[in-house]
């Protein structure tokens, strides 16, 4: 790897201090923290957005049922698919600034100093 | 696909009342003023350009709003504005189910590849899927499908501007379509070698405001002429449509023909949802700004707009369904990407018609200058500085020129495939974009930032195969031979019954990259693992912004 896809040259960050760095507590809560939102959040869009691409492929008869005037299901749940993409947006974005940026910043200004 | 824009006769003002001249200089007129407005930021932009971060990257100085209009800018295509509002009008709820696979795909760029992105890498994608690999082999294949993905959206887009422009100008010669290609392909390359990164940066900006302002008046106009009740819309445009009109409001009308077009939308869904957050020119967007945070902002503003809009076009569709009816447009010279124009003529006449025109237009040149600097920068900053040079380029301005010639270059080969292509039927590029988007990038940037053992051979093995698999299954299957709408519909080679190849290809690649780290007996680089897993969850040593205030 040459110095070219970061800062180059970086004086006085040798491979210890990102190892001893990756193997403190800190910053096994920032991964544990930052893995148990994203990868569960990711796993239930991705489920309900092809649990919706299957009904709206094959539950033609389900999706048609009118609920309110012309609104049937399938628009309720097309609908829905938006008010969730933008719920979850929401929530990670709360979680990210609570439990996220201020380990990650705590972790970054030690590397830092230690860098210079 | 939604890029239908290929086989067009004339000018879409048909429609009595409206003189097609006058209407056509409108039209340009609108459109000249837009181009004069981006010229002059984009020399203003210049001034400060000067190092390779400032070309690639626009210094890294806009805020997350700014990018996040940016990304919206550049990702609502023509094909999303004209084709969905179209898809909407003429097949119904099937339109519509493209809108939500575009927006969903968002929250895995938010949730799993933006920040990280932003933390590990400086200017492209390949900074980081070399990381920790074997630089060279690593960063080349990563290249190469950056060019590849680039390549395939750019001439889609190219191709498409000749139906677009038959469509909004009356033109139907195809020399003069060649010539306003010409055209917007030369300005094109004005906006990317003298703007670099910012002016970009900036005519994406203009253009999403002036795109999403304009759909939002139309849509508040159309939702207020069914005093804002979207069940009397929907029942409007059931009644336009006649006899059977109700299929409008059902899912089916499109993709419900057989089997293996039901199978189809299942492979365009996944390709839509995983392949937004491995296109490289949407990659490359999130090094424009000063962090990580700045990042995430940009993506939640991104997503908001970009919803928004869907929803906007949603209801685009249905009321140009009502107030102009499926017939009118697919018997319009545009087919189903007439109906956004007509609605606009027919709400707000000419002068509309003609914002809407220059708007789409705008959509176009915006999206070409944003994959025209993607690829031109990969090749000079991957293959030329790292690869050829082997990092050793000390002058970075010796980069930056390679980039600027790499964008004539790609410039002036996007204008001559955009003229060759002109009503050719090429829309299986743009699911062949997003395809090998989903196949060749994500798996490998998914395993690079979050499997510890992931190593070179894998990279190599997920990104060589996914683009192979689903350059194979393209050509085999009935988007290019075999079928009516096929490019070669005379030839039948189709052996693979699927257009979108997705279902098959996203699981290969994502079992190819497995495959070739376990069997390979390399071991992975724990040092430079260590490094990048801490670097992409602090931001550690990342990039800082270069801008002066």
């Amino acid at each position: 790897m040459s110095s070219s896809a970061h800062p180059d040259p970086d004086p006085g960050t040798d491979a210890g201090t990102w190892t001893e760095t990756q193997q403190s507590p800190e910053f096994a809560t920032l991964r544990r923290r930052l893995r148990t939102f994203v990868f569960p959040v990711s796993a239930i869009f991705l489920v309900w957005y092809l649990v919706y691409v299957l009904l709206a492929d094959y539950a033609h008869g389900f999706m048609s049922i009118k609920l309110v005037g012309n609104i049937n299901v399938g628009l309720v749940f097309g609908l829905l698919q938006f008010a969730s993409t933008f719920l979850i947006t929401a929530l990670y974005v709360r979680y990210a600034n609570k439990n996220l940026d201020p380990v990650a910043e705590q972790i970054r200004e030690r590397v830092e100093g230690e860098q210079r | 696909m939604i890029t239908t824009t290929t086989r067009l006769g004339q000018h879409l003002a048909q429609a009595p009342q409206t003189d097609t001249a006058s209407n056509r200089w409108l039209n340009i007129g609108i459109f000249a003023v837009f181009v004069l407005v981006t010229l002059v930021i984009v020399f203003r932009a210049s001034r400060n350009t000067r190092t390779a971060s400032d070309y690639y990257a626009a210094g890294r100085a806009f805020t997350g709003p700014q990018n996040g209009i940016a990304i919206s800018g550049d990702y609502l295509s023509a094909a999303s504005f004209l084709g969905i509002a179209g898809a909407i009008a003429v097949y119904g709820y099937d339109g519509f189910l493209y809108s939500i696979g575009f927006l969903v795909a968002w929250l895995v760029a938010l949730l799993l590849v933006a920040e990280l992105l932003r933390n590990t890498g400086k200017y492209t994608m390949a900074d980081v899927l070399s990381f920790r690999m074997r630089e060279r082999p690593v960063r080349t294949a990563a290249s190469l499908s950056t060019l590849a993905v680039s390549f395939f959206y750019l001439l889609a887009q190219m191709a498409g501007a000749g139906g677009l422009i038959a469509l909004l100008l009356g033109i139907s010669d195809k020399g003069q379509q060649a010539i306003v290609i010409a055209v917007v392909g030369a300005l094109m390359i004005i906006y990317v070698l003298v703007g670099g990164m910012k002016g970009t940066t900036w005519v994406q900006i203009i253009k999403a405001a002036l795109l999403i302002a304009g759909t939002f008046v139309m849509t508040l106009w159309v939702l207020g002429m069914y005093g804002f009740n979207l069940s009397s819309l929907l029942g409007s445009a059931v009644d336009a449509a006649g006899p059977g009109g109700e299929k409008l409001l059902n899912p089916g009308a499109q993709y419900g023909k057989s089997e293996a077009s039901r199978l189809d939308f299942i492979s365009l869904g996944l390709a839509l949802v995983l392949g937004t957050a491995g296109l490289p020119h949407v990659l490359m967007r999130f090094y424009t700004v000063p962090t990580a945070k700045e990042a995430r902002r940009s993506v939640v503003w991104a997503i908001w707009l970009i919803g928004l809009f869907y929803l906007f076009t949603l209801v685009l569709g249905y009321g140009a369904g009502a107030l102009v009816g499926p017939e009118a447009i697919k018997n319009a010279p545009g087919e189903v990407n007439s109906a956004a124009p007509l609605l606009a003529l027919q709400i707000g006449g000419p002068v509309l018609l003609g914002f809407i025109s220059a708007v789409a237009f705008a959509t176009i040149l915006a999206v070409v200058a944003g994959l025209t600097i993607t690829a031109s920068a990969s090749f000079a900053h991957d293959i030329y500085a790292n690869v050829i040079k082997r990092g050793q380029v000390d002058d970075k301005q010796a980069e930056v020129k390679v980039a600027r010639i790499t964008a004539v270059v790609i410039g002036v080969v996007s204008i001559l495939g955009g003229i060759a292509a002109n009503g050719q039927n090429v829309a299986f590029l743009v699911a062949l974009a997003f395809a090998v988007a989903a196949s060749a990038n994500l798996p490998t940037l998914l395993y690079s930032l979050f499997w510890k053992r992931f190593n070179t051979t894998g990279a190599l093995w997920s990104i060589y195969g996914g683009l192979a698999v689903t350059i194979v299954l393209i050509v085999f299957s009935p988007a290019v031979s075999g079928d009516e709408e096929a490019m070669f519909p005379a030839l039948d080679i189709a052996y693979f019954p699927l257009k979108n190849p997705g279902l098959v290809s996203i699981p290969v690649s994502f079992l190819l990259g497995y495959l070739g780290t376990v069997l390979s007996r390399e071991p992975h680089n724990a040092a430079k693992y260590a490094e990048m897993e801490v670097r992409s969850l602090t931001g550690a040593g990342a990039e800082k912004s270069t801008a002066q205030h």
